[in-house]
């Protein structure tokens, strides 16, 4: 995917230039954005530092855990099918506590896990509805601190770059309600569907038995 | 934020934690980490400083402004969010673009950084999950998913413009 983004943003540039005549502008960029990609990358070095060291001491000392209990309620409704002392929900609330603070790297392996015990014994290919929410939360992006954007912006020259935080929790959980109730609504309708279906399946059935007899 | 590191490192004392010891160990990950992005970070913002050079961005905004001005979305921001759920990379890059084209303090700097905040790669997300247990029927999960990623970039703008306009 990745290759044909990155083939065709080089590409575009330069069909673009040529017509527009900004060939020389576009040479220059190649030279100051490697440049410009580096000095980012240095002047954000020391904060990333900064807060993973301190994210692996909350990780040391189980904060993870304490959030997970915290939002263990939450969750209880999110997940209705899901019993509250499995392994499935364990994961589930340790990757969004994860997630909360911000750690990817711990996230991403207990998300799979609680994949993995959603699924279970069976062996069906369509996704169920705790499979839908869960994954559709960990494609909304939940996090307490915006740590990488801050570091970006302070990087840049930005004068207080945590001031965003207010407009990122407000936009997340609007966002994320909206993701979870379109879900919600669209899993109820498949069931009713589902059960039209059973209806017009048994009616069907009783029909040809009638026909037989 | 000195305040949420305070907390963290008192916190982990408290649970009788080698705090410092953790703290070197999750550094080191910190390094490791920017080690890792560096490539893919170098090779997409050169991408983007050259599309932004050879005019194709702004291109690509003018061509699609008549659409985003009726629902009050900035045009400026549209190559991010589109980006966004594709690929982390790409619109990191972008997002750079953006705040040092018009300074991460201005209202398309915040705007961009709230939208990059409040939003994850999707596509990978919903692949890698869904692909890591064999399902191949996910229903309405994208749908879900991208309608979430849409009010995240309405939502910024509203929340930008009511917390720093006046």
């Amino acid at each position: 995917m990745l290759s044909y983004i990155f083939a065709f943003m080089i590409a575009a540039s330069v069909l673009c230039s040529v017509f527009l005549g900004t060939t020389k502008e576009m040479s220059d960029s190649l030279m100051s954005g490697a440049q410009q990609a580096v000095e980012l990358i240095v002047t954000m070095s020391g904060m990333m530092c900064l807060w993973s060291g301190v994210m692996e001491v909350a990780k040391e000392s189980r904060l993870t855990n304490a959030l997970a209990k915290a939002f263990s309620p939450i969750l209880r409704k999110l997940f209705p099918d899901v019993k509250k002392d499995s392994v499935a929900f364990e994961c589930i609330s340790m990757n969004v506590a994860a997630n909360l603070l911000g750690l990817g790297n711990a996230a991403t392996p207990l998300g799979l896990k609680a994949m993995k015990e959603l699924k279970g014994d069976s062996t069906s290919v369509v996704a169920t509805d705790a499979m839908i929410t869960f994954v559709v939360m960990n494609t909304s992006s939940i996090q307490l601190l915006p740590t990488t954007i801050a570091t970006m912006r302070s990087a840049l020259g930005s004068d207080s770059p945590f001031d965003i935080v207010l407009c990122v929790w407000i936009t997340s959980v609007v966002a994320l309600a909206l993701g979870l109730s379109v879900a919600k609504i669209l899993c109820k309708r498949g069931e009713k569907v589902g059960a039209n279906n059973a209806v017009r399946d048994s009616v069907c059935a009783d029909i040809r038995a009638v026909q037989k007899g | 934020m000195p305040c949420a590191i305070a907390f963290v490192l008192i916190f982990g004392l408290c649970k009788r934690v080698n705090v410092f010891e953790a703290f070197v160990r999750g550094a080191k990950d910190g390094i490791k980490m920017l080690y890792n992005i560096a490539p893919t970070l170098i090779g997409l913002i050169v991408a983007v400083s050259m599309l932004k050079a050879s005019g194709c961005l702004t291109l690509l905004s003018d061509t699609l402004s008549p659409l985003t001005e009726k629902i009050g979305f900035p045009s400026e921001l549209l190559p991010m969010t589109l980006l966004r759920p594709v690929s982390g990379g790409g619109s990191t890059a972008l997002l750079n673009q953006v705040l040092s084209d018009y300074g991460p303090d201005s209202f398309l700097g915040r705007c961009a950084s709230v939208i990059a905040g409040s939003t994850e790669t999707t596509f990978y997300a919903t692949t890698l999950y869904y692909n890591s247990v064999g399902i191949k029927k996910i229903r309405h999960s994208l749908f879900a998913s991208l309608v979430a990623d849409f009010t995240a970039a309405v939502v910024a703008v509203v929340t930008v413009n009511l917390f720093f306009l006046q």
